[in-house]
């Protein structure tokens, strides 16, 4: 029943080096997660290392902290590339969950239904790692190994995540069956840079309609060079092999198939609209 | 270096005081204040981030202390809502704007709520609608409705004092509110002594499995615990239930269980024993299960004496309804059906249990004091008065804090070891086992004649009961009472049957099974209109029932029947909303307006029961007037309504009454709080006992009916013709003066065809909802309600539209979202009940109709809230969408497939 609050990365990683531990952010899913059972033996807290909270840019990239929280987002100066990570970020859970959790939490507890994971896909975020052979950059895509299974070794911790600054706009946009607090049906990450009023570049994903959520690609190249006009038509004539829904108790599959093909169009026209985030 | 708090204690600045407590830094926030800190205004609804009763604020950021771990606090400033109410103006303005708004009901959301908004009053900015709405949430309320809360927010700024006196229609502040608002009031898990051991309850993994124990005395002694109940422990029954002759429900399953959280046993010992228990010692045997009436018949009996698993059936019959439907001119008939709904009240069921002497005292949540007193005797084989129970504030009950939960359990084990023991249920338990709503699956047929009167109705409904009996008979026959909704039906054929299945009993949720009913009536109606050509509201103002006429069980009411009135008042709002819709749609875009309106009605009291209630009211030697009010208010306000009732008939303010109770050994039976039965029955008793409390005083200073009565110094004033007497009051052991009274409300039996005079009294209602569908995403926007309700006289015109509100947001949920799935959706994220961002604007009308028998001419209210509500709601979607739905709850991958099959039904139309 210990709780190590390491206040530098070095004194958490060798804390991290001698195994058994659990990694603790702002516990918003290592909590829940315990249903009502007991906390694990060991605890490694996070949220108190220097420099680990905050964004930041640097060379050409944008840094998020691993400590960093959604309101933290929420409440960070970023260009219209973040527009949506930052509307991803309102629909966290609520504000308390909002004020905890993490962004590189909600990477690594790697849900199917995690909002962040989509939007930074679209962002081609990377994964800082750091452990016993170093630092290493894990593309996002890659880090998200499957359903509630990320790429991390023992002693490994994410520090950061990485995202390439660039042109373009982001959009995001969640479906479920209440406003607040609602684990989503299905949502869609989209950044796209336009030319004259035409796309140039479309990155687009999208999450809870698998067991991780995935770029389309196809739909992406499909959209270089489209006016706004174009997209609803060329987003319904997709193929969209990414989607592999299935029916819980939020929705069937044949739904999310169907839902997701609406939200896709709508948030890349989301994305080309005039900015909207204050 | 590490911010490491020394090993076992927390250090943190709690509501301004620096504490240290004792506490494993990896234990949750949320225990570590109300174990260590006592800090019990912190709740804990779900231990899982999901309601938000637990938010703290942590460095004056609201967080949800139950996700986090006490160690993050470590030298950090936590404040609460008892702290911030005593040391913040802010809060001590929001506070009051709580009290004047009612914004507390139960007052269990109250903490979370006041806390979140007290960090968005500090900006000190004024907030918008929507800013209050994103800052609180995350906060669920189960009985506002919300709309209370945001508008106490939004008037924080005011210190204006919340109206403390008031006569009948006074919107007098909550009597019992201040607590609730000030951090300070005590629920079913608040009043345990601290050296209570802890109780744990040992249930079935599976739907239906028989099971053996291992060896019990060795894992008992190996571990340490005190104690390991099972079904052979019980000295009296092991068995219990609601309704007299369906006592069906063990405490413990013997042998085989048959749904799955039965509890099999229960392990108690200290708390530290309890967090570090093994596997229990069982072996479970998984036996077939069946979860549906469909499959009832040919599976496994779950009660030797209910053949084909039916638990019983209900019927009425007027006229000839075959006839009259092969005769009419316009029949409409469909199927409809909803499932499991769980009361989602914040605050988990909890008990506490401790002997004295030849007696158990249990503190809990309850609805029904009496009842719980008269089951647990049985199941303890004591005699009632050796047990007393003392009802805690209750954090919502809806229903389901009428039955037995956790109080078997901590009576029995604090009656073996002598020591008080303690259980609260977690989230999970709590909705794996307390009480449903009942599934339901009917079919309905309705005619009209060419001129669009109804001329026939007929009604099956099979009625998914669970394992157990509960409440399960009283839906059976409530619902054919009820099927026909407030409209004159001259021919009427109605039956429902009640299943037993292995799943959790379901047993009462405001209305019983009425709601479910009004979904299949309400919808059937709007097709008819339809087919008729005729406007949905003329329809139902043409057919609804009037004074004199009959209902469909005979019963003729010549005054107060006012559902008329209520369709008449939603006229204008009707006109307007149409014409906004179809501005609206003229548009033609994805997004589609929604208008429609429903009617309900409920009988207040109990079907062709006596249930009497009684009050017992007494003045001191020093002049206090004291009331023993049972009634338990479970946050609908029956401590404020009824003292209201009282003080009006014993003629002095109402800050002239000190309640007493609810408490078995000094409040008399005040019957249950349930069936919308207490303002109406209880309130009766209390204005008896007000009259004849009066007539006493009146008479011992020998003066007029005119004149004033006032309670000062010891004395009573009595005040005439300018002329004001003191009368001293003897001194004498107990009440110097003491009345006791009583109501039952005159009903009659129903005989074999269902016909009778069921209730004294039936209120009504007709709501109006406003919506938008995003067509191609299923999505639904409500925008608002207008909810015309006849209370008969409402005593306390706040208090009723808290209940409208609170009953509206139910029936929103019951219509969108709401579905419990045995196994599968067992917390509040999988279980979804409305948010704050769910329930639009609401206009309550009352209406006051009068009654013969209400006191003051009130009606209860309680279950009509909710009644009209859902159908609205999916009749709103048909107009929006054409798409129509059958099977509840209206989630967006239902909406949107009805839109589909809508579509490909017109394009294969037209090939
Ligand atoms: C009521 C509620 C509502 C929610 N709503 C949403 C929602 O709408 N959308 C959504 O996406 N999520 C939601 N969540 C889930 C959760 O809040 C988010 O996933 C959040 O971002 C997790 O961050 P955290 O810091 O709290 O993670 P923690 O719970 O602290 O950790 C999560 C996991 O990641 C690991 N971990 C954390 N940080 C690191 C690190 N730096 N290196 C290695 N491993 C690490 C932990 O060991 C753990 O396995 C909700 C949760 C709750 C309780
Ligand atoms: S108890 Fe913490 S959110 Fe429910
Ligand atoms: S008042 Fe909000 S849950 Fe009861």
């Amino acid at each position: 029943m210990t709780l190590y609050r390491p206040d530098s990365l070095d004194s958490a990683l060798s804390l991290l080096g001698k195994g058994g531990m659990t990694v603790l952010a702002g516990g918003t899913d290592v909590y829940p997660g315990l249903r009502d059972g007991a906390p694990p033996a060991h605890l490694l807290d996070i949220s108190g290392i220097a420099g680990l909270r905050g964004i930041a840019r640097a060379g050409g990239q944008w840094r998020i902290g691993a400590a960093t929280t959604w309101t933290d987002v929420i409440r960070a100066d970023l260009p219209p590339l973040f527009d949506g990570l930052k509307l991803a970020a309102r629909e966290v859970g609520s504000v308390q969950i909002q004020n905890s959790g993490t962004v590189a939490g909600n990477l690594c507890n790697a849900s199917p239904a995690a909002d962040g994971v989509p939007v930074l896909m679209a962002l081609d975020a990377l994964v800082e790692v750091q452990g016993p052979g170093g630092s290493r950059q894990v593309p996002l895509t890659d880090f998200i190994a499957g359903p509630r299974a990320v790429a991390l070794d023992p002693g490994e911790l994410v520090t950061a995540v990485l995202i390439p600054d660039g042109p373009g706009q982001g959009a995001f946009l969640k479906l479920g069956a209440r406003r607040y607090l609602v684990i989503s049906i299905a949502m869609v990450g989209a950044v796209i840079a336009t030319r004259s009023g035409r796309i140039d570049r479309a990155r687009v994903a999208v999450g809870s309609c698998g067991p991780v959520a995935r770029r389309l690609t196809g739909v992406e190249t499909a959209l270089t060079g489209a006016a706004p006009g174009d997209v609803a038509r060329l987003v319904a004539a997709a193929d969209l092999p990414e989607l592999a829904p299935i029916d819980d108790v939020r929705a069937t599959a044949t739904y999310r198939n169907d839902a997701a093909r609406t939200l896709i169009a709508r948030a890349i026209l989301m994305a080309m609209e005039a900015p909207h985030v204050a | 270096m590490s911010l490491d708090a020394p090993e076992g204690h927390i250090d943190l600045t709690l509501n301004g005081d620096r504490i240290t407590v004792p506490a494993a830094a990896t234990d949750r926030l949320s225990d570590v204040l109300r174990d260590g800190a006592g800090a019990l205004d912190v709740k804990v609804g779900c231990n899982a981030g999901d309601c938000g009763a637990c938010t703290v604020l942590l460095d004056g950021a609201p967080v949800c202390a139950c996700v986090t771990a006490a160690g993050q606090a470590q030298g950090r400033h936590v404040e609460t809502q008892a702290g911030l109410v005593a040391h913040s103006d802010t809060a001590q303005r929001l506070a009051k704007a709580f009290q004047r708004h009612q914004a507390a009901q139960c007052g269990i959301c109250t903490p979370g709520m006041m806390v979140s908004a007290v960090a968005l009053l500090r900006s000190g900015a004024t907030p918008t609608e929507a800013q209050v709405a994103d800052m609180l949430g995350g906060v669920l309320c189960r009985c506002t409705g919300y709309r209370k809360i945001i508008a106490a927010v939004l008037d924080a700024a005011s210190d204006d004092d919340p109206l403390a006196e008031g006569g009948i229609g006074q919107p007098v502040a909550r009597l019992d509110g201040w607590p609730k608002v000030a951090g300070t009031e005590r629920f079913g898990d608040d009043v345990a002594p601290p050296e209570a051991l802890v109780l744990r309850v040992i249930r079935s993994p599976f739907h239906r499995a028989t099971f053996r124990f291992g060896d019990l005395d060795g894992f008992r002694d190996r571990t340490g615990l005190d104690l390991i109940l099972t079904a052979a422990d019980i000295p009296g029954e092991n068995r219990f239930g609601v309704i007299p002759g369906f006592e069906d429900q063990p405490v413990f399953a013997e042998h085989e269980a048959r749904f799955k959280g039965e509890a099999v046993a229960a392990v108690i010992g200290r708390k530290e024993v309890i967090a570090a228990l093994p596997d229990f010692p069982v072996t479970w045997q998984e036996r077939r299960a069946n979860l549906t009436p469909a499959g009832a018949a040919k599976a496994a009996m779950l009660h030797p004496d209910r053949a084909d698993n039916v638990m019983c059936r209900g019927y009425v019959a007027r006229g000839n309804a075959e006839a009259a439907l092969a005769q009419a001119a316009h029949v409409v008939s469909g199927d409809f059906s909803t499932g499991f709904i769980e009361h989602g009240y914040i605050e988990p069921e909890a008990a506490s249990a401790r002997r004295v002497g030849d007696r158990i005292e249990v503190h809990c949540c309850t609805q029904a004091p009496y009842m719980n007193r008269d089951e647990l005797a049985g199941i303890l084989g004591l005699a009632p008065e050796a047990v007393r129970i003392l009802p805690t504030a209750v954090g919502g009950g809806f229903g389901s804090k009428l039955d037995l939960t956790a109080q078997p359990f901590v009576a029995l084990a604090a009656w073996i070891l002598g020591q008080p023991v303690r259980l609260a249920y977690s989230r999970s338990e709590s909705i794996a086992t307390s009480t449903k709503r009942h599934p339901s699956e009917i079919h309905m047929e309705i005619g009209a004649d060419a001129t669009g009167r109804i001329v026939a109705a007929r009604f099956e409904g099979t009625f998914n009961t669970g394992a157990y009996a509960s409440w399960g008979p009283t839906v059976a026959n409530r619902v054919p009472i009820h099927a026909s909704g407030p409209y004159l039906t001259p021919n009427y054929q109605a039956r429902s049957t009640g299943v037993h299945t292995n799943t959790a009993p379901a047993g009462a949720f405001r209305g019983f099974g009425v709601p479910q009913s009004a979904v299949a009536q309400e919808q059937l109606y709007d097709l008819l209109a339809a087919r008729l050509g005729m406007d949905r509201l003329e329809f139902r103002r043409r057919n609804c029932l009037r004074n004199g006429d009959p209902t469909v069980t005979g019963q003729v009411f010549d005054t107060g029947m006012g559902i008329d009135a209520c369709f008449d008042v939603l006229k204008p709002h009707w006109d307007r909303a149409l014409a906004d819709a179809a501005t609206a749609n003229a548009r033609g875009t994805h997004l589609r307006r929604g208008v429609a309106v429903a009617g309900g009605w409920y009988g207040c009291g109990n079907t062709s029961m006596s249930n009497p209630s009684t009050i017992r009211a007494g003045v001191t030697s020093a002049g206090e007037m004291m009331l023993h009010q049972g009634a338990v208010d479970i946050g609908q306000g029956s401590n404020t309504v009824i003292t209201q009732i009282f003080a009006q008939a014993l003629g002095v303010p109402v800050s002239q009454v000190t309640l007493i109770g609810p408490d078995t050994d000094q409040t008399p039976d005040a019957g249950k709080t349930s069936a919308s039965r207490q303002t109406f029955i209880t309130g009766n008793a209390a204005r008896l006992a007000g009259a004849a409390l009066r007539a006493q005083i009146l008479r011992l200073g020998n003066v007029g009916a005119e004149a004033t009565i006032a309670f000062r110094d010891g004395a009573v004033e009595l005040s005439e013709d300018g002329v004001t007497r003191r009368i001293d009051l003897p001194a004498r052991d107990g009440y110097a003066l003491e009345v006791v009274e009583s109501y039952d409300p005159p009903t009659l039996p129903l005989d074999e065809n269902g016909q009778g005079a069921p209730y004294a009294v039936f209120g009504t209602a007709a709501q109006m909802v406003e919506l938008e569908v995003d067509t191609e995403l299923g999505t639904v926007r409500l925008l608002k309600v207008t909810a015309a309700h006849d209370v008969g006289k409402a005593i306390n015109p706040l208090l009723v539209e808290g209940q409208i509100e609170g009953g509206i947001a139910q029936g929103i949920g019951l219509a969108l979202m709401e579905e419990f799935l045995p196994g599968r959706t067992e917390n509040l994220h999988d279980y979804l009940i409305p948010t704050m961002g769910d329930v639009p604007d609401i206009r309550s009308i009352i209406v006051e109709s009068g009654d013969a028998h209400g006191p003051y001419g009130a009606k209860g209210l309680g279950e009509h809230c909710l009644i009209p509500t859902a159908p609205a709601v999916l009749n709103a979607i048909a107009d929006a969408t054409g798409a129509r739905i059958h099977h509840l709850p209206a989630t967006p991958d239902r909406v949107r497939a009805a839109i589909l099959a809508r579509r490909d039904a017109a394009d294969r139309a037209t090939e």
